[in-house]
């Protein structure tokens, strides 16, 4: 049904909520990695450096020189603004603070992976480019992952869309958000968790990727995007901020689609919209973070197993829902 | 210059002639006295149409870059005057109506594409690949052959709208046996498993632009043989033929991406990349079959255009892959990925080319491959499953199979991108290499322009495939397939993307990131140009880069079990003492391990009977004339 909503058909209150949507993103995606470096502090027994300081990082960063290594190309420079556009794209296409956004029809669940895998491939071929070690060896790890998870994605996108009988996102938000018995069934339980390993692992978080290392053994993100300096590593920092808010409003809204606007929202329904998604994001991000003190990182070759196991999970998750399904016209 | 402008005038000609076949009626043509008792006949549909039309395009871009090409390797006369009449071998196999036609066309187009693998005949590899391939496409060949005249026996005639016509007579018998036949013959030109070794050989050894012309154009003579054989005369199917299909399909695509992602040839890797991609064809054509065998003619209309325009997206990346690394090999004389890197400075046309091919083969958004694969998905979820454990079970793995399919292409392509092309030149001869002639860039900018259509503007493609659906009602023909407008439609279900709009977005959202990276910058220095951070050494060696062994030493290590790659370490000690290590050794080789287990005992059962039958011929005129006796006596009897 929605897929049968072209651009004509929205208000301007749509393009308002996907446009608040991006913004919150923009400036939030700091605040919620701060928030999460916070959290790890105070369970670690440490004082933290506060929720604002990647901010401030930012704002020191941006000011610096703009460095470029020698014998890079456009490759290099170009990649994080890559990675920073696939996440802003992503964050207009998802209904985080209301459905039906402009772009809902254009891409699908398929389409936001594509996207978030462009993003990885660019700043891994920018690894590549600098012709250091490091950043052969940062992509080498970053694109073996990446190729391992995809599997595991799109069967919990084929979980996911069984019930809505579409990928689209609205269609399978507003699915879940009418049938709320889904949630409790073992296929939709299975993709939730698949689909949580899989964003860890995207996202180079523990127990696969170790955000805050810079041992050579250990590292894969970091390695990838040593050579980065200045303004530019400040575009990757907050892009990466962006690719896990944006994720994780995804994981949220798929499994808890409360709060969420309708395709023609009100101000206030907006409004709501947004407070939930924070709400829903800010306690994502801490638990996750709680969760991250307990862990060790995974060795590199122990990732695949994590991998294989996720992808089991997701293929139960298809195939029960599948079994479980109710023809529900 | 001659042999290039006819080889692309011979491609338009194959396009137009494609194009009018497509939307215009069926063309009938027969030539009587061509061929004595049967005579040779063409008829050119809608199906046939698709691929004159595909095989045109790929010819077109090839015609004008082996312009370039040739003068630039100093091609003799041979391969000059093959290459127009290899075009025209396979432009003449999907337009033949008859068994006879067909067969013969087939063998001028094998024929042809060996002379042309031979070029090279110098070097020891191209004679082993030219072995090879002969041996594999004769043995397909007879295969076809056997199969082809046991269906016109059965069938009442040499053409194939006779045999159409009485296709619904047939004993189940008749029709598994000539779809087992079929597939092997047509399965080994397509490249698919386990019959996909002569490509990995034969592609690389090739001089380029053939590679090109082989690969995109040639492999999808396989895939158009089972469509019309198997699909549209004998079809519809039963589910086991669907199913065999997709079987076949999964694992040459999982088998083909795999070794593509650990190969440090590049031209091996784009070869596998081939094997890869008509598995996702075959795959696609096999879920068409098992879903409108199970009425789901709908998901199984959407699973053929997939098809179909995995065929025309493949031959658009894979033709511009192939003249990129054609350009790479003719300025480097390298295609050991190990041995080339930062050809982005000195030959940026080539660069941006290869780019946009790999874009393609990685099935990202952006790329040519994303709508094919799309499709692919949606049609694979979107199955009916109500009661149906066969449906059930399949397609979740078959997603599996295509997303890690995916997954490892982008590594792949990552990998044959990044390392080739990027980074430090590994080897004097990537330092030294040259940007390729104005010919050869514009045949890879109409690669290239095909490319972007189908990655944005798949729109101008719906006509074309909604009409060659409708030839094909066993597989889906029957329901309209897809809506491809500015959003692709899915008919039925609640689904749409829309490549175009997100290229768009994309550029706007890269535009916004970049200002906001702009926040600040009144405050900043001057920029700067700095060395690379070398951990406060001296100086950073290019051999201190990842190579595209090591890039992909991962993943071998992860599939461990399927690539078997052989490992040697070899650990030389001081004489004095043990614990001082004077010299490692460490030495991979990746073989094709199908190749190694499947075909090295067939070869060598084959040796020893070749060798047993030798000491039949020991060389005395009076025993061979005891043969031919003996010989005439056994058909005389027989015959009476």
């Amino acid at each position: 049904m929605n897929a049968t909503i072209g651009l004509a058909g929205h208000t301007y209150l749509t393009y308002l909520a996907t446009a608040l949507q991006v913004l919150a993103v923009i400036v939030g995606a700091p605040f919620i990695v701060g928030g999460m470096r916070q959290v790890r502090a105070r369970l670690e027994g440490r004082a933290g450096g506060g929720i604002g300081q990647p901010w401030r990082d930012l704002h020191k960063q941006l000011r610096k020189q703009q460095v470029t290594p020698q014998g890079t190309t456009v490759v290099f420079g170009f990649a994080p603004a890559v990675v920073a556009g696939t996440a802003l794209l992503i964050a207009a296409i998802l209904p985080l603070i209301a459905l039906g956004s402009p772009l809902d029809p254009a891409a699908d669940l398929f389409g936001v992976v594509g996207l978030l895998f462009l993003g990885t491939v660019a700043l891994t071929l920018a690894g590549l480019d600098t012709g250091t070690a490091f950043g052969g060896m940062g992509s080498s790890r970053e694109i073996t992952i990446a190729a391992l998870v995809e599997p595991t994605i799109l069967l919990a996108v084929f979980a996911l869309s069984v019930p809505g009988r579409s990928a689209n996102l609205a269609a399978i938000v507003s699915a879940t958000a009418d049938n709320p018995g889904h949630l409790v069934s073992p296929g939709s339980l299975l993709a939730f968790v698949a689909l949580a390993i899989v964003i860890i692992a995207e996202t180079g978080r523990l127990p696969v990727d170790n955000p805050s290392t810079h041992l050579e053994l250990t590292m894969i993100h970091e390695a990838m995007v040593l050579e980065y300096a200045g303004p530019r590593l400040a575009l990757v920092e907050w892009a990466s901020g962006m690719r896990l808010t944006v994720l994780l409003g995804l994981l949220a809204n798929l499994f808890l689609p409360w709060g969420v606007a309708g395709a023609d929202p009100s101000v206030l329904a907006i409004l709501i919209g947004f407070v939930a998604i924070t709400v829903k994001v800010a306690v994502l991000a801490g638990l996750l973070a709680a969760g991250e003190v307990f862990i060790a990182k995974l060795r590199y070759f122990r990732i695949p197993e994590l991998l294989a196991g996720s992808f089991l999970l997701a293929l139960l998750a298809v195939t029960a829902s599948y079994f479980f399904a109710t023809p529900t016209n | 210059m001659l042999s290039g402008g006819l080889t692309a005038a011979l491609g338009m000609a194959g396009v137009a002639l494609g194009l009018s076949a497509i939307f215009g009626e069926t063309r009938h043509l027969k030539i009587s006295w061509l061929l004595p008792l049967v005579g040779v006949i063409f008829d050119l549909g809608q199906v046939g149409g698709f691929f004159v039309a595909a095989t045109g395009a790929v010819s077109i871009a090839v015609g004008i870059y082996a312009v370039g090409y040739a003068q630039r390797e100093h091609w003799a006369r041979f391969p000059l005057v093959m290459l127009p009449l290899f075009v025209a071998a396979m432009l003449l196999v999907p337009a033949a109506g008859s068994v006879t036609t067909f067969l013969l066309a087939w063998e001028l187009m094998a024929g042809a594409s060996l002379v042309l693998v031979l070029s090279e005949h110098q070097r020891e590899a191209v004679r082993s690949a030219g072995v090879f391939y002969a041996v594999m496409t004769q043995l397909g060949f007879a295969a076809i052959l056997v199969a082809l005249v046991v269906l016109s026996a059965a069938g009442g005639g040499d053409a194939f709208a006779t045999i159409a016509a009485h296709a619904g007579g047939l004993s189940p018998g008749t029709r598994t046996a000539v779809f087992l036949l079929t597939l092997m013959g047509f399965g080994s030109k397509a490249g698919l498993l386990p019959l996909h070794a002569w490509l990995p050989r034969a592609h690389p050894e090739a001089p380029s632009p053939v590679s090109a012309l082989m690969s995109a154009a040639m492999v999808n003579m396989g895939i158009y043989g089972i469509i019309r054989i198997d699909l549209q005369l004998l079809g519809p199917g039963p589910h086991w033929w669907g199913l065999t299909l997709m079987i076949f399909g999964a694992v040459s695509a999982v088998f083909g991406v795999l070794q593509a992602s650990v190969a440090t040839d590049l031209k091996r890797l784009l070869a596998y990349s081939t094997t890869e991609n008509m598995g996702l064809i075959t795959l696609a054509l096999g879920a068409a079959t098992l879903l409108s065998s199970y009425g789901a003619h709908q998901v199984a209309a959407m699973a053929m255009t997939a098809a179909l325009l995995l065929i025309l997206s493949h031959a658009a990346f894979k033709t511009l892959a192939f003249l990129a690394a054609g350009s790479v090999l003719a300025a480097t004389g390298l295609r050991d990925l190990d041995k080339l890197g930062g050809l982005a400075r000195r030959m940026p046309g080539t660069t941006v080319m290869f780019g946009i091919a790999a874009l393609g083969a990685s099935g990202l958004p952006l790329g040519a491959g994303f709508v094919g694969e799309w499709l692919l998905l949606q049609s694979l979820i979107h199955s009916p499953h109500e009661n149906n454990t066969l449906l059930a079970l399949t397609m979740p793995l078959s997603v599996g199979a295509v997303a890690l399919t995916t997954g490892l292409g982008i590594a792949a392509m990552v990998k044959a991108f990044g390392v080739g092309f990027l980074a430090r030149p590994r080897s004097a001869a990537a330092a030294a290499a040259r940007e390729a002639p104005a010919s050869m860039m514009a045949g890879m900018g109409i690669a290239a322009a095909a490319c972007a259509v189908f990655a944005v503007a798949p729109v101008l493609l719906g006509p074309v495939l909604s009409h060659v659906l409708t030839a094909l009602p066993s597989v889906g023909g029957r329901e309209a397939g897809p809506a491809l407008g500015t959003y692709l439609r899915l008919p039925g279900i609640a689904g749409s993307m829309s490549p175009g709009l997100i290229a768009a977005a994309l550029v706007v959202a890269v535009i916004l990131a970049l200002g906001l990276a702009r926040w600040g910058a009144r405050h900043r220095p001057v920029a700067a140009t700095v060395p690379l951070w070398a951990c406060g050494a001296d100086s950073l060696s290019s051999k201190m880069q990842y190579t595209a062994t090591s890039f992909a030493e991962p993943l071998q290590r992860v599939f461990d079990n399927v690539l078997k790659p052989e490992t040697d370490v070899e650990v030389t000690h001081f004489a004095e003492s043990q614990y001082l290590v004077e010299r490692v050794t460490y030495r991979t080789l990746l073989a094709d391990p199908v190749e190694q287990r499947l075909y090295t005992p067939v070869v060598r059962a084959v040796t020893i009977w070749a060798q047993w039958v030798r000491r039949a011929h020991p060389g005395s005129v009076h025993l061979y004339l005891t043969y031919g006796a003996l010989g005439l006596l056994i058909v005389l009897v027989i015959a009476r």
